[in-house]
């Protein structure tokens, strides 16, 4: 090629999205990064179905009366929220578009262990997808998301049958990324890339894996046995016939409590990286933010009763679930404290990455203080199945695991995309999701502190302006969550390029241009440098080469 | 997609390019066979944990239950299925000196040995369909004499056993079909010689999964057929 033609080097250089175009490279790719975009379009999708179910709840509880929806259709709106935000968001979110695209640059890799079977889980995911559609188009389901028996399996007139098989699948889908992850972790790793040099990030995908790997296949299990009972009549679950509803709740929260873990635990490494980052300085007590990591993993295993304290359950046995809850909160304040130390006396720049990171610290503390109350026994009797749980629970999952998503996105856009968001924009995005957020939430901790119970479509006069508060919070909240659409969107043709590393930030993942190449870095690196190595970061960093 | 830009290595048509070496990808393929195995029990496990309260809780019905299974038919799966892990256990050795035919050999005789477990199996449920016995409206049980005068036996609750029973070894049975489909794909392709000393990988990691359906099956039978079946 004649180089006076090349009139833009950076568009020119060949990289994961020029290299090829038509839908048949994207449908057919086996590149981590193409497939980390389509999870990307397709978790967007579900995240703003999600979000419509929430806004006709929180238009319904507008007013003290069941006005805009009867009590059916209310019941199945809070259901398909649920099931379409946990499963088909939350659950991917992080994982399936950040971790996809990061784990194989973070650890100096070509590809994930496994990239076809990589595809085929978004495949399982898109057909997961069409199902829950489907079964939320032909009437829904109205079981709340937790499917508990024998509402779901004796009563319920919904598409019961055809969300438990979407969720199994979906589930499925989390299983195959998680096993790609813990093997490219084990195997994949670069020349140097010794365990304690991995990036945080890559220690909490690795631990949401562990749970992926081990919750997830005994959820399956347990919607197969319901299935099988409104399918086939096995009596399993069925009280009339022996079975026993309290088991279906046992099994179902082994997966769902740790699912909570596989929402935040990813969001926590997004702070770990965004945190040292801009505040220059290597992050504050490495290997206990890493252990604490997996620390969470195991204690989520051992904590799922404290959802069924009032459910009928030994004392001695709640007794201890109660304990042992107490306990997962010390690796949790081990990883807001360090955060916090990494700040102290560090070079901060207030960007936005690092807004949304300040908004995650405060919501996630908030969120779970509160979830000490919940596991305290005493308390939880109180309020249990009051707006108080969903509060708490939103402050982790919207407060937490959202915010840490949107912050890695800005973190990262630049590498995906190759393009600069406008800043200022996103320093105004992250506040608006901040103020809509606590205004929206914080009211139902009051709310459920005074009895408001959860999953009614109408409500005492009384509750009416704190649920007029939270309604109005949530169409803020909606703003600040098209804001950042439209700008990336934006940005993907008229932002700014950008360089390989526009942050400064150190990892391997900038090392390489922005966007990078198909297979990620043109030699394999070499590693000779610990994680988060601020204090030589201007240093001239050789990237020897191996081979 | 084009090719890595770094390695121009003289390396095995079987190589992925994302790999460095054949070692890694093989020990890549291993840790994501046995990963997947563990999640396969955590799978079965929530059955095996429901097994286990039930019966703990009511005993009688499933010792009257348990019974009521065909006790021949079941052992015959059993050996069946321990030969089935045997020409497997074969199959890998043959692949991995290069053995094709005798691969082949293996690997057919691996598939209709799952075949006759899967007959087998149909037998003794279309019987449980005959003798109403599967749980449902349908559902019919006289229960027997039993074993000690003083237990009384809830007909209700044996279908708490029926539906374990059911659940327990379908699912089994659906791994055993898929495990004879991922053979059958694998004889076509040992059949054309694809697989050597240097690449065995899918036959060895097929083999694990079929010894996992086989683990199975062996906890499945003491636990569903020999309930009280002492005299």
């Amino acid at each position: 090629m004649n180089m006076a033609t090349v009139v833009n080097p950076v568009t020119e250089r060949e990289n994961y999205l020029n290299q090829e175009y038509g839908v048949r490279s994207w449908l057919l790719t086996t590149d981590h990064k193409r497939i980390a975009l389509l999870y990307l379009a397709s978790i967007t999708f579900f995240f703003f179905v999600g979000g419509l179910f929430a806004l006709l709840i929180r238009l319904e509880l507008l007013t003290p009366a069941g006005d805009l929806v009867q009590a059916d259709t209310y019941n199945k709106l809070f259901t398909m929220h649920g099931q379409i935000m946990v499963f088909f968001f939350l659950v991917p979110s992080i994982p399936a578009v950040l971790g996809n695209f990061l784990v194989p640059l973070m650890i100096g890799a070509r590809d994930l262990a496994f990239p076809r079977i990589n595809l085929l889980s978004w495949y399982l995911y898109i057909i997961a997808g069409i199902l829950m559609m489907h079964a939320v188009l032909t009437g829904g389901v109205d079981t709340g998301w937790t499917f508990y028996t024998p509402f779901s399996t004796a009563f319920s007139n919904t598409k019961v049958i055809e969300a438990g098989l979407a969720i199994f699948v979906v589930g499925f889908s989390s299983i195959l990324t998680g096993l790609n992850f813990v093997v490219t972790i084990h195997r994949m790793r670069a020349p140097g890339m010794t365990w304690w040099r991995l990036p945080l990030f890559i220690w909490s995908m690795y631990a949401t894996s562990i749970i992926f790997l081990l919750g997830t296949p005994v959820l399956a299990i347990t919607l197969t046995l319901v299935i099988f009972e409104r399918a086939f009549h096995l009596g399993i679950f069925d009280p009339t016939r022996g079975g026993d509803p309290l088991l279906f709740q046992h099994l179902f929260w082994f997966y769902s409590h740790p699912a909570v873990y596989i929402m935040i635990l990813p969001s926590m490494g997004i702070i770990s990286e965004i945190v040292p980052c801009f505040s220059r300085k290597r992050i504050f007590g490495y290997s206990f933010v890493a252990m604490a990591s997996i620390g969470i993993a195991v204690l989520g295993f051992l904590v799922w009763a404290h959802h069924m304290f009032v459910a009928g359950m030994s004392i001695y046995a709640a007794l201890i679930f109660s304990f042992l809850s107490y306990l997962v909160a010390v690796p949790s304040a081990i990883k807001v404290f360090n955060w916090t130390a990494t700040l102290y006396k560090g070079s901060i720049t207030f960007s936005t990455p690092l807004l949304y990171a300040f908004g995650f610290i405060g919501l996630f503390t908030m969120g779970g203080l509160t979830g000490l109350f919940l596991a305290a026994l005493g308390v939880d009797v109180h309020v249990t199945d009051t707006y108080f749980v969903i509060a708490h629970f939103h402050y982790i999952m919207v407060g937490g695991a959202v915010m840490g998503y949107l912050g890695g996105m800005h973190f990262w856009w630049p590498k995906i995309s190759g393009r600069m968001y406008p800043e200022s924009l996103g320093r105004l995005a992250a506040l608006i999701v901040f103020i809509g957020f606590n205004l929206t939430f914080f009211p139902q901790f009051i709310l459920g502190y005074l009895g408001m119970p959860r999953r009614y479509w109408q409500y005492p006069p009384e509750f009416q302006v704190l649920n007029v508060l939270s309604t109005a919070g949530s169409t803020i909240l909606a703003v600040g969550y098209l804001l950042p659409m439209a700008y990336f969107l934006w940005s993907m043709r008229y932002g700014k390029h950008a360089e390989p590393n526009p942050w400064g930030a150190a990892g391997l993942e900038w090392m390489t241009p922005s966007p990078p190449p198909t297979f990620n870095f043109e030699e394999t690196p070499l590693v000779t440098w610990e994680a988060y190595d601020y204090g030589n970061i201007d240093l001239p960093k050789e990237v020897p080469v191996e081979r | 997609m084009s090719d890595s830009p770094a390695i121009v290595e003289s390396h095995n048509p079987e190589q992925q390019h994302h790999f460095a070496d054949m070692e890694q990808q093989r020990q890549a393929s291993s840790l994501g066979m046995w990963l997947f195995l563990a999640t396969e029990v955590m799978f079965f496990g929530g059955m095996f944990c429901a097994y286990l309260i039930y019966r703990y809780w009511y005993y009688p019905e499933f010792a009257a239950g348990s019974k009521t299974l065909d006790i021949r038919l079941g052992a015959i799966n059993t050996a069946v299925l321990i030969c089935s892990s045997l020409t497997v256990a074969l199959s890998v050795r043959a692949a991995q000196f290069g053995k094709r035919k005798l691969l082949v050999t293996l690997l057919v005789a691996t598939i209709l040995l799952g075949l006759v477990f899967l007959g087998i199996k149909g037998v003794e449920w279309a019987s449980k369909f005959e003798e109403h016995h599967v749980p449902g409206y349908s559902f019919h049980f006289e229960p027997q004499a039993p074993s000690h005068p003083n237990t009384k036996i809830d007909p209700q609750r044996i279908q708490i056993f029926f539906s374990l029973y059911f659940a327990m070894t379908g699912i089994h049975a659906l791994h055993m079909v898929i495990g004879v489909g991922l053979f059958a794909v694998l004889t076509f392709y040992a059949w054309k010689g694809r697989y050597n000393s240097a690449y065995y990988t899918p036959i060895e990691n097929a083999g694990l999964y079929w010894h996992f359906v086989d683990i199975i099956w062996i906890y499945l039978f003491p636990l569903l057929y020999l309930i009280d079946r002492k005299k």
